[in-house]
């Protein structure tokens, strides 16, 4: 099929960035997004002209890496599935394609349609942990129970992968989900609650210190999603941050 | 040969890890905080190293050519860790992982390493949990077990299909609390160039910085490579596409004896290839073999009929499929190890008997399971007389309850219905096991340069078992390298920090810029891909999962010839001081060509067939055996490390000869 | 008391500011309501002066009165303070508008909304006020022995005026849509949510946010409609 991509490009992050267009006659419906985009590089490639830098690797869904704002979507238009895995069949012959990078303070554009994240890595540092060192004497892994349905939340909330769609969905770029979801997978194990109160406080300080927006429980980050991480956990993290602020001995 | 040496403690194999560890220098948490030590890669063995060191008080400087810790390729591992727990009751013990792990392996890896894996490997398992790495579990609220390919417990600890992602989170948790206090420096979007040796010691290294372009100098008493393995040689793998070999490939060209390259697995369930335009190759997890059926048509006329769309998979009469692996393994069937049943489907494929365009898919098929549960649920349901709807209704259920994910993974890909229609899969490279050669405390032949995980040879022998790669990479990481390295770095406490304006240093910088400038002002015709490709292409045909003398020496030959060729023609647009995907890219594709050749090599000289190393040449030929793979001992029960001199045609061959007390060496049978 | 600065000055503290003055807001509106509706009552006004009456002259409520707009006032303020954040969290908008699923078109709406209704609110209080402060009332009435304003004719007169119906019957869909998402979001914004009683939560808040503002603007078409005048006759006030 033929397609005609408008694409942001921008040189570095302090150049001023622009949509440049370009035509791709022979694409396959069996492509994946990512692959078609190398179709594209190669023909950039062969015509002398700079390639379009986007960040990948995985391209199985999983490392969060891939991050492209497509035809108003993060990830573009399929559910459920990140850029590495929308495959061209969403797409028609003779559609015009925006492809643009995640849009938030806090993650600023550093060439093309990549953005820097260090903001999330931040967040974790602050204190996406349980402070446990690494020792051949901790206790035995069956010691302390954990309910299976508190197992099976806490993980659902870990999958998520890091990469920003809920950031670049959201109307007010708002980093919520993602804080959310770590919280949530400590809160809901007895190893995490340990330094519940604090975790929270010093995620959500950070969160608010990188620029991301607040919640206004749009529910577009939810929806956008790879990961379907759900809504119930931004309401978790309120929980906990409200009962955080009103116990702690610190704050 | 007397350069190698193993290191091996001396004693019964049980005591041997917990004597060495009272016997090893040990280095006062007073002078750690005057030792620097540099983590290349971010996975499990790298991320587990860094933290582990950072918490014992040394000053780490980590670094990973993704933007975050997290992207490191462990995190797409899907089945699970196995670790020696007996949770289940059912017999197993440290002896029994150990053992399973050496027979695995085909009786090619380092019995003392694979002891002591089997030994950390419960501690593991502890020490994620207090992570809080959210691990399946059962009711009752302790954790489950499954079991998985060719072993006879249920010791495999799993995350639903997403194992490798929650104990990579929980290393990069680890990781950030020592970011976060400082005790590990992190750069992220940095690629290590080159490793910088002072007096015969590991002593720094070169970075680029993968944002601005700009080249640093980092000096470090020691220096650990966790960079993960070497598949992407084959162009198309299930690893990720950056996954590269340049930081072990710098460190063997410095002097790291390089072990066994040819050691590949090729995992028999990948969703196969669809065009040219391909980039990578997505894995399906082993557990489907349990329910799967794997077929391909008996008649020829029938594959063409598929293939040109006039017959549906589900047309093809019972009597006219082809079981193959049920047929050839009567004992084993569908759950034969991963190189067996890799090498099946491609001798099916090369007989002409593929099942898609490419020629290149066999079916993976489940519905005879569908049935078998859906009787089964409708007799449990009180169901009497089921109609065949409802048979496939709650057959479908059940199969739905155990594999959801993975179906609707290869649906999102394939666009197909796996319900309705059987699967296409085809094998794929997916793991090394060959690597940088180390010793038992796992340095390399450069003192002070240490390697872990994947990136290393140590563990797996010739073949890998499912769900051990995870319980490696944290072994080696958590447990293992932070007591060794102390031994070395006992001597470093009065040494200081190391200059990073020393000769050595300017020298490996000006190297480094060279090769940069070099790519950039080469303007050939030729992109870098079209190198890579090329050379996957070769390493697929003659290198892969079957291979012989003559195609061999053929694939030497021609990645020689793309080699010059690359050098001559290939073309990287934009500058070096840049965000510049294709200048990275054009670095690792050259290491990459230059290790093909050394791993063709290396199988060539391997004249024998030994897990996932298949000679042609070497094949039982008569008896109940006959076509299949057969080792050698009294030629090849030895590491076959590679010492560089300048080319990889006049690669040393170094032997380290494997010693099995502990273990009888046995003819791997699935018949 | 420094934690509370800091609870409140941060993303979900500010939220949370929203959701309490939000949920104080929406109780407000049935104690609203209930007094509103004595004007359907048939008898000139007589029951809503004397509420009116007793609303004035109550200690409590005169009390209550500044906590209610400082509740609005408050939740005006945050509410410009999140705006003006989460404008700033994006500087650079995407060349093609977000088309992400919302949990529904209002939630992306509520500032606007909420901008709609201050605008009523100034026009509101105006009329309410006007008569105590810059206008002498038209007529009066007589209550435990005082003069006082006969607001009922006021109201009465005023939605004589079609434009005035419509203007309120707009408004109150406004507030509506505000409360549609709102109620439900304030619970969320608490942590209160859980997948059992989600459902309530929500259908407690869409119920709410429809029959609350319709019976609000019923009044004023009834009155309309239903021609229904006070002692002060049917053109006080104008």
């Amino acid at each position: 099929m033929k397609l005609t991509l408008k694409v942001w490009r921008q040189k570095d992050s302090k150049a001023k960035g622009q949509i440049e267009s370009y035509q791709l006659d022979d694409v396959s419906s069996h492509m994946s997004f990512l692959e078609m985009m190398d179709v594209l590089n190669e023909k950039l490639i062969s015509e002398g002209k700079e390639p379009v830098a986007f960040d990948h690797d995985c391209r199985e869904g999983i490392c969060g890496m891939c991050s492209m704002y497509i035809n108003g979507q993060p990830h573009g238009p399929d559910s459920g599935t990140t850029t590495c895995q929308l495959h061209m069949r969403s797409f028609k012959d003779g559609d015009t394609i925006y492809i643009e990078p995640w849009r938030s303070a806090a993650f600023p554009v550093v060439k093309d349609l990549v953005v820097d994240r260090s903001s999330f890595e931040r967040i974790q540092q602050a204190g996406g942990f349980i402070s446990v060192n690494t020792s051949g004497n901790t206790q035995d892994a069956n010691a302390i129970p954990v309910p299976k349905a508190d197992a099976d939340k806490a993980f659902d909330a870990a999958t998520c992968i890091g990469c920003g769609a809920c950031v670049a969905a959201c109307k007010n770029a708002s980093a919520m989900l993602f804080v959310s979801a770590k919280v949530s997978q400590f809160a809901l194990l007895p190893q995490g609650k340990i330094e519940a109160k604090d975790r929270v406080q010093n995620m959500v300080a950070q969160m608010d210190k990188e620029g991301f927006g607040a919640c206004t429980n749009t529910g577009a980050c939810e929806a956008e999603c790879p990961k379907g991480i759900s809504l119930e956990n931004i309401a978790r993290l309120n929980r906990e941050y409200i009962a955080a602020s009103l116990t702690s001995d610190e704050h | 040969m007397t350069v190698l040496d193993s290191k091996v403690p001396e004693g019964p194999i049980k005591d041997k890890w917990t004597n060495h560890k009272n016997k090893i220098n040990v280095v006062n948490p007073a002078n750690k905080r005057l030792i620097d030590v540099i983590v290349v890669g971010t996975g499990l063995a790298g991320g587990s190293a860094a933290a582990s060191l950072a918490e014992m008080g040394y000053k780490v400087k980590s670094f990973c050519f993704q933007d975050s810790p997290r992207r490191a390729h462990s995190i797409a591992a899907q089945g699970g860790i196995n670790a020696a727990k007996n949770y289940q009751n059912d017999g197993d013990s440290v002896y029994r992982l150990f053992y399973d792990t050496v027979k695995g392996g085909d009786y090619r890896g380092r019995e003392a390493n694979v002891y002591r894996l089997a030994e950390v490997s419960a501690n593991i398992i502890d020490q994620c949990v207090a992570q809080g790495v959210p691990f399946a579990r059962e009711y009752g609220g302790l954790l489950d077990n499954r079991s998985f390919g060719g072993v006879l417990v249920s010791r495999t600890f799993y995350a639903r299909g997403q194992t490798g992602q929650q104990l990579l989170l929980g290393a990069y948790a680890a990781m950030n609390r020592q970011i976060g206090k400082g005790k590990i420096q992190m750069y992220n979007r940095h690629e290590m160039m080159d490793l910088v040796i002072v007096d015969g010691k590991a002593r720094g290294i070169i970075a680029r910085n993968l944002v601005t372009g700009e080249i640093e100098r980092h000096s470090a008493h020691a220096v650990v490579i966790a960079s993960g393995g070497y598949g992407n040689v084959f162009f198309l793998s299930t690893n990720a596409m950056g996954s590269n070999v340049s930081a072990a490939w710098k460190i063997h060209k410095k002097g790291a004896f390089f072990a066994n390259p040819c050691y590949t697995q090729i995992h028999p369930t990948c969703i196969p290839r669809s065009g040219d335009y391909q980039s990578k190759l997505t894995l399906m997890s082993e557990s489907l073999r349990n329910d799967g059926r794997i077929w391909v048509p008996k008649k020829m006329e029938d594959v063409e009929a598929i293939r040109s769309g006039k017959l549906k998979p589900t047309q093809i009469k019972e009597e006219d499929r082809d079981y193959y692996l049920e047929r050839r393994y009567p004992a084993f069937g569908n759950l034969v190890p991963r190189d067996v049943a890799s090498r099946a489907a491609k001798e099916r494929c090369d007989a002409g008997f593929g099942v898609n365009e490419t020629g290149e898919a066999v079916y993976l098929d489940f519905a005879s399971a569908i049935q078998r549960y859906g009787k089964e649920k409708a007799l449990v349901d009180g169901v009497k007389n089921p109609s065949k709807e409802q048979i496939i209704e709650f057959g479908e259920q059940v199969v739905e309850a155990k594999y959801g994910n993975l179906f609707q993974m290869y649906e999102k890909i394939v666009a197909q219905n796996p319900y309705k229609t059987p699967m296409m899969i085809y094998p794929a490279v997916h793991y090394t096991m060959g690597g940088v050669w180390v010793d038992y405390n796992l340095m390399t032949t450069i003192p002070g340069c240490y390697a872990a995980g994947e990136a290393n040879f140590s563990d797996h022998g010739a073949n890998r078992l499912g769900a051990s790669a995870l319980m490696q990479g944290l072994a080696d990481g958590y447990f293992v390298l932070p007591y060794t390295i102390g031994d070395f770095l006992a001597n470093d406490i009065r040494t200081g920090a190391i200059p990073t304006d020393s000769s050595e240093f300017e020298e490996a910088e000006k190297a480094v810029r060279e090769r940069l400038d070099f790519f950039i002002n080469n303007k050939g015709t030729k992109s870098v891909d079209h190198f890579h490709k090329r050379l996957g292409k070769v390493m697929w045909d003659k290198v892969g999962m079957s291979r012989n003398e003559q195609g061999l020496k053929e694939a030497i030959e021609e990645i020689r010839q793309i080699r010059e060729e690359f050098w001559k023609e290939v073309t990287v647009p934009g500058g070096t001081n840049e965000l510049n995907p294709e200048l990275e890219k054009a670095g690792r594709v050259a290491d990459f060509l230059e290790l093909g050749e050394l791993f063709a090599k290396d199988a060539l000289d391997r004249n024998e067939s030994c897990g996932g190393h298949f000679r042609e040449e070497s094949v039982e030929l008569d008896g109940e055996q006959k076509g299949e793979a057969k080792r050698d001992d009294e030629n090849f029960a030895y590491v076959a490390a590679w010492e560089w001199s300048g080319d990889p045609s006049t690669s040393n061959l170094h032997k380290e000869q494997l010693e099995f007390n502990d273990i009888e060496l046995k003819q791997r049978s699935y018949k | 008391m420094s934690w509370i600065k800091n609870t409140f000055s941060s993303s979900i503290g500010k939220k949370l500011l929203m959701s309490i003055t939000g949920i104080f807001l929406i109780v407000f509106l049935v104690v609203h309501l209930t007094g509103n509706l004595l004007l359907l009552k048939g008898d000139e006004g007589v029951a809503f002066n004397a509420y009116a009456h007793f609303m004035k002259h109550n200690p409590l409520i005169a009390a209550s009165e500044v906590i209610l707009f400082a509740g609005f006032l408050l939740h005006m303020i945050d509410g410009i303070m999140l705006w003006v954040s989460n404008r700033k969290a994006r500087p650079q908008k995407y060349a093609v508008p977000n088309k992400s699923k919302t949990r529904n078109w209002v939630s992306k709406l509520m500032g606007p909304f909420g901008m709609v209704i201050l605008v009523f609110l100034i026009l509101h209080l105006y009329q309410f006020f006007r008569f105590k402060f810059f206008v002498e009332p038209p007529s009066h009435i007589e209550i435990d022995g005082e003069k006082v304003a006969d607001l009922a004719s006021i109201v009465y007169a005023q939605f004589k005026d079609l434009t005035w119906v419509l203007f309120y019957v707009v408004s109150m869909g406004v507030v509506g849509f505000h409360l549609y998402h709102g109620f439900a979001s304030a619970f969320q914004t608490l942590g209160l949510s859980h997948s059992k009683y989600n459902k309530l939560i929500n259908g407690v808040g869409i119920a709410y946010s429809v029959i609350v503002p319709l019976a609000f603007a019923l009044i004023p078409i009834l009155i309309k409609v239903m021609c229904i005048c006070g002692p002060g006759g049917c053109t006080a006030g104008h």
